[in-house]
């Protein structure tokens, strides 16, 4: 596994500052950890981990003003995973950032373990937010950002959602009280990865058009290709899109990224892979790294 | 005839008082600033009173990451939207994440009587002491819904106040102190002990008083604190005798459930639980509701006397 790049605490994270092989190196190697802990614990959602491992990767290691010496500072920026179904992506990174001991990775959703299937905020560092039931993130993330904003503190909030939670009509009473309070101190992210469990989101309950209906609440958007490290990392580095208005990032990604066989196939929203599987997913990771 | 009163001006006295002391406590409404008495508070505190609009989830939700930057939200609302459409924000945002925040459900039981069972509030007792870790206060009167906020307000951790509308006297003595977790004694008695909460313990003293005509002597403690219950005070009730529990609340999961299971483990004794038997309460005024489930002094009194007697 690499090395963790520390770059905590920058007070101003640029694009031109940022070590795209690295943050590769870091997307990877979350990957290749969260698959592991899917096998081990024989549970998971391994499709949404993959296609949210670069956006994590970009926002521990480019963007979040984060210390896990401190993980309560309460100057910290707030991340909330509100797609709290990917929790092993996120324990994984969070690892890479030195917020938990690697080895503790194996302890995922092992009996009376932190690490639950679902993140807990009272027993992990670095988790903002008791995530799982879907379109709970974004509501506790416009509270976070109204509270900087009550205070006049420079620290931001980010929260990175699926797209099939997105039809939970909670995210759009968030959107619209965002706008409202002017915070653009909030970054939403959409894993835009166009699956939920069963099929397509359009299929199941269209989304689209998704970019107009962010900006009819009353927010700046931009989108970008989500597996794009340099992309992300200059478009995460510049918010917010627009002041007076929070953010939305449409990341357009696929789930299953980086494995052929899960890439794209809603089969893998939840599957856990054999050891065979395991095997060949890694050594396809790994030879993307040579 | 003794002077009654709406709970919600204590309650807004009392977090007023609180948020001029600490410059954390902000008020987190759905649209009801009038309807929660905010309109000082809104005055006084222009910038910590979050209107969040008609969105409960949103309001829950919101008071958590508020929380979460060191805020102490008092969230209020009508009891009935506040508990029922944001309960698994309560569950999830509020109680599992150990969140700092404080429930406040304005005009709960029957108190919106003839607008209907939408607006009535009969479950949000069953529905809150449910959930792990959150603290559950139904005050009876001014004094004690203006100390149960303060005591909220001294807790680390969820708390559920239900903030009653419909006009009560003071039940408490001049000095009475309120302490979450204990029940209070407001008159002893040898025969029977009325356990109520809210609005119905003026209305168990009333009753108590009746039913002294009828050799019946009647002891009421007022248990407002329904989670973390005072497990003392039921045993010490059923060690006397029989226990009658009067609620303005669904008899399903609220008081009378929660002191029963004091008793099955601890001491058990003949029950029986006055409040809404279970169904949805049709339209009228709250004296109308009260009286059509028989929650009156005199119809208390008749429930209590045929139930010592064997009868009922």
């Amino acid at each position: 596994m690499s090395k963790p790049v520390s770059i905590y605490m920058q007070t101003h994270p640029s694009s031109a500052g940022a070590d795209v092989a690295a943050l590769a190196r870091i997307a990877r190697a979350i990957r290749i950890s969260s698959l592991q802990m899917v096998h081990r614990a024989r549970m998971g959602h391994p499709g949404g981990d993959l296609s949210a491992a670069d956006i994590l990767a970009v926002l521990y290691f480019n963007v979040l003003r984060v210390d896990p010496a401190s993980p309560r500072d309460p100057g910290r920026d707030r991340f909330i995973l509100s797609k709290g179904h990917c929790s092993a992506v996120l324990y994984a990174v969070l690892a890479e950032a030195g917020f938990l001991p690697r080895e503790q990775l194996l302890d995922f959703m092992q009996p009376l373990s932190m690490l639950n299937g679902h993140p807990d905020r009272t027993k992990v560092p670095g988790v903002e937010a008791n995530t799982g039931p879907l379109g709970h993130g974004l509501p506790v993330g416009v509270g976070s950002a109204l509270a900087a904003k009550m205070d006049a503190a420079p620290w931001r909030t980010f929260v990175l959602t699926g797209d099939g939670e997105l039809q939970e009509g909670s995210n759009w009473e968030a959107a619209m009280a965002a706008s409202h309070f002017r915070l653009d101190n909030l970054a939403v992210i959409v894993d835009r990865n166009g699956l939920q469990l069963d099929d397509t989101t359009e299929r199941t309950m269209g989304l689209e058009p998704l970019a107009d209906r962010w900006r009819a609440f009353g927010w700046a958007v931009a989108e970008v290709d989500g597996h794009d490290i340099a992309a992300l990392a200059e478009r995460l580095s510049v918010l917010p899109l627009e002041r007076g208005r929070p953010s939305c990032v449409i990341a357009r990604t696929h789930k299953g990224r980086g494995v052929s066989f899960m890439e794209d196939n809603v089969e893998w929203h939840h599957r856990v892979p054999t050891g065979q599987e395991l095997a060949r997913a890694l050594a396809e990771l790994n030879g993307a790294a040579r | 005839m003794t002077a009654r009163f709406d709970c919600r001006e204590a309650f807004a006295e009392s977090l007023l008082a609180l948020a001029a002391a600490d410059p954390r406590i902000i008020a987190v409404t759905n649209d009801s600033v009038g309807s929660s008495n905010l309109k000082a508070f809104q005055r006084r505190f222009p910038d910590r009173l979050v209107n969040v609009g008609i969105a409960e989830q949103d309001m829950v939700g919101i008071s958590a990451g508020l929380a979460g930057a060191g805020k102490i939200p008092f969230v209020c609302g009508a009891s009935c939207f506040l508990t029922a459409r944001a309960l698994e924000q309560i569950k999830v945002d509020l109680a599992y994440s150990r969140h700092n925040v404080k429930l406040c459900g304005v005009s709960p039981g029957l108190a919106y009587g003839p607008l209907g069972a939408t607006h009535h509030s009969i479950e949000d007792v069953a529905w809150l002491r449910a959930i792990a870790g959150v603290t559950v206060i139904v005050p009876a009167d001014p004094a004690e819904t203006a100390q149960a906020v303060a005591a909220a307000a001294a807790v680390d951790g969820p708390v559920f106040v239900r903030v009653s509308r419909h006009p009560v006297p003071a039940v408490h003595a001049e000095g009475y102190e309120f302490r979450i977790g204990r029940a209070v004694t407001l008159r002893e008695g040898a025969d029977v002990t009325l356990v109520a909460h809210g609005i119905m313990v003026c209305r168990a003293l009333e009753a108590a008083a009746l039913l002294t005509a009828d050799g019946i002597d009647a002891a009421v403690v007022n248990m407002s604190t329904v989670r973390p219950i005072d497990e003392q005070a039921v045993i010490d009730a059923a060690r006397r005798g029989p226990i009658v529990t009067l609620e303005e609340h669904t008899t399903l999961g609220g008081l009378g459930s929660a002191v029963a299971e004091v008793v099955v483990c601890h001491q058990p004794t003949r029950m029986r639980l006055l409040g809404v038997p279970g169904v949805f309460a049709p339209t009228g005024p709250v004296e109308f509701l009260l009286e059509h489930f028989g929650l009156t002094p005199p119809r208390i009194r008749e429930a209590v006397r045929e139930f010592v007697s064997g009868r009922g």
